[in-house]
């Protein structure tokens, strides 16, 4: 081990579909208690990235410690167990289909606690009016819009109050008030509950806010993790192109933050 | 030469890895059966999907099964001037054989394929993935209600399908073709023995096991097969398996029968 406070750890990993080398030597340290935002062009591996560190694909090289454990060498049963302290969302949301939005929700509860019914009811209540879901609990994910998805994938993650989260673009498809309100009860949840968290994310200067880390995959490899101050003043070439590249939408969206605080 | 030989030393593998993950998928789903939190609604609802659904299907294929066993055995015994043994005739073989073999082909075809599809849609949607994110063992969660309430249905569907078989030969061999109601009844009750139930309740626990273990592992492993993207994917898949476990159950068959009279 490396890293001290780190809960999470990349080294080395490699990965090819076919010929294609999607991963060529990831070394990331997710540390305690922050929030670690993965950013990079779309297609050079992000989620492929997040599917490793649930041990949902095997590397080709390198390991991946979960505190303190290698998950390509854990035994189904041990790889559970590391499991139950995760909260995921899908870049698809992967919401069962034939379930309700009210079912979806409420089966990690169902099938993981002893939760009584009625308080399984209030607490997936609870949460579909936090994320302005009200009315839909009977609908089917089919029913759905693509942002409505999204939300239902987050209140699903977040039932079993996880200590480590990994979202895979959780905003994406979110209208801008909307995705305001995800990053701030992330904010708020996380200053009360402390949990690590892992976004994969586009929606890049408004990330800035809540993130402590910035990951920038790129070409195969993380070629910076740091703050987002430490980001802005990087020199390497690559970081200060993509840098420039935000910067150029940054602005846009203070347009856009402008215009939600004049409430329009 | 030497690439030919290459090409069928892998194919072999292939196919020796595929029943191994086979393998490895029946214990997990037989595991899961007993591991708690034991819920009975899942099975209920798989009992009905599996079993109740299939009852109209099962009803008349074997009135019609049946009713044609007694045309045929009133025609061929009455050559020999055996029309007398047109009940033992028509209990046997349908206890013995045509009720497990002809009810798991139908339900391999009416529910086989789609445990495959439903199991394989799951996947291909990433739905499995989330269930292991979740830390929900997805064969103790899709896989193993599908295993019980299938080991319970398919006996029941068996003796509905004798049953009505039964009748149906009654009907035409007796009623029908005019042969001897006495005679029909009595050896019919004499000729079958508690080891020909036997026989046909192991036989349809057997293929009750194979139909659901062969199309729920197509599905669970669709995205490991070649081409195996997608609704094509699935749908390959779902052909793959209907036809896999047809041929199984009627293989099973003969190796149980074997056994089982020797
Ligand atoms: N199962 C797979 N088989 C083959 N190639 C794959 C597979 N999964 C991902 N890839 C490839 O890996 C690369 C990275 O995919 P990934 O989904 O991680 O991109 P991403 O960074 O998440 O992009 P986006 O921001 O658009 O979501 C892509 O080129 C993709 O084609
Ligand atoms: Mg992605």
């Amino acid at each position: 081990m490396t890293c001290e406070n780190c809960c999470i750890e990349l080294i080395g990993i490699e990965k090819s579909f076919g010929a294609q080398k999607v991963l060529r030597g990831v070394n990331l340290p997710i540390r305690r208690g922050f929030t670690t935002v993965i950013v990079g062009e779309s297609g050079q591996g992000k989620s492929v990235l997040l599917k490793h560190i649930l041990g949902l694909i095997a590397p080709d090289a390198g390991q991946v410690i979960v505190e303190g454990r290698d998950v390509t060498r854990l035994r189904r049963s041990e790889l559970k167990e590391l499991r139950t302290r995760f909260g995921v969302l899908f870049q698809g949301a992967a919401l069962f289909d034939s379930l309700t939005v009210f079912d979806n929700i409420a089966l990690p509860l169902r099938e993981r606690t002893r939760m009584p019914a009625a308080e399984v009811r209030e607490k997936v209540r609870a949460t579909l009016e936090l994320l302005d879901l009200s009315g839909s609990e009977d609908k089917y994910p089919a029913q759905l819009s693509g942002g409505m998805k999204k939300r239902v994938g987050l209140a699903r993650a977040l039932q079993l109050d996880p200590e480590i989260l990994l979202f895979d673009e959780p905003t994406t498809g979110l209208d801008p008030v909307r995705s305001h309100e995800v990053y701030q009860m992330f904010h708020e949840t996380q200053k009360k509950l402390g949990y690590t968290s892992i976004i994969v994310s586009h929606d890049i200067p408004k990330i800035f806010n809540l993130a402590d880390y910035i990951a920038l995959l790129h070409e195969g490899v993380i070629q910076i993790c740091a703050t987002p101050e430490e980001l802005q003043r990087c020199e390497k070439p690559l970081v200060r192109a993509f840098v420039e590249r935000v910067m150029g939408r940054m602005y846009s969206s203070e347009i856009e933050d402008l215009a939600l605080a004049a409430g329009i | 030469m030497v690439e030919w030989l290459e090409n069928l030393g892998a194919k072999a593998l292939g196919i020796l890895m595929e029943i191994g993950r086979a393998g490895v998928f029946l214990f997990w789903s037989v595991v899961g059966i007993f591991r708690p939190p034991f819920k009975i609604m899942p099975i209920i609802k798989q009992i009905h999907v599996i079993g109740a659904t299939s009852f109209t299907v099962i009803f008349f294929t074997g009135a019609f099964v049946g009713m044609v066993l007694g045309l045929q055995g009133n025609y061929t015994l009455r050559m020999f001037g055996a029309e007398g043994a047109l009940g033992s005739a028509v209990a046997l073989s349908l206890v013995r054989e045509l009720g497990p073999v002809l009810t798991g082909l139908m339900v391999t075809g009416r529910v086989g394929s789609s445990i495959c599809a439903e199991v394989g849609i799951m996947r291909i949607s990433e739905q499995i993935d989330a269930l292991e994110c979740m830390a929900i063992d997805p064969y103790r969660y899709l896989i193993s209600p599908k295993v019980v309430a299938s080991i319970i249905s398919l006996p029941l569907l068996t003796a509905i399908f004798n049953i009505v078989g039964l009748m149906g030969g009654f009907l035409v061999g007796v009623r029908l073709l005019g042969g001897s109601e006495g005679a029909y009844l009595s050896t019919m009750k004499s000729s079958v023995m508690a080891a020909d139930i036997r026989m046909c309740f192991i036989k349809s626990i057997c293929f009750a096991i194979l139909i659901v273990w062969i199309c729920a592992d197509r599905g669970y492993w669709v995205h490991k097969s070649r081409n195996g993207f997608g609704a094509e994917g699935v749908s390959r898949a779902t052909t793959h398996a209907v036809v896999i476990s047809s041929v199984a159950i009627l293989v099973a068959d003969y190796v149980i029968t074997s056994l089982l009279l020797a």
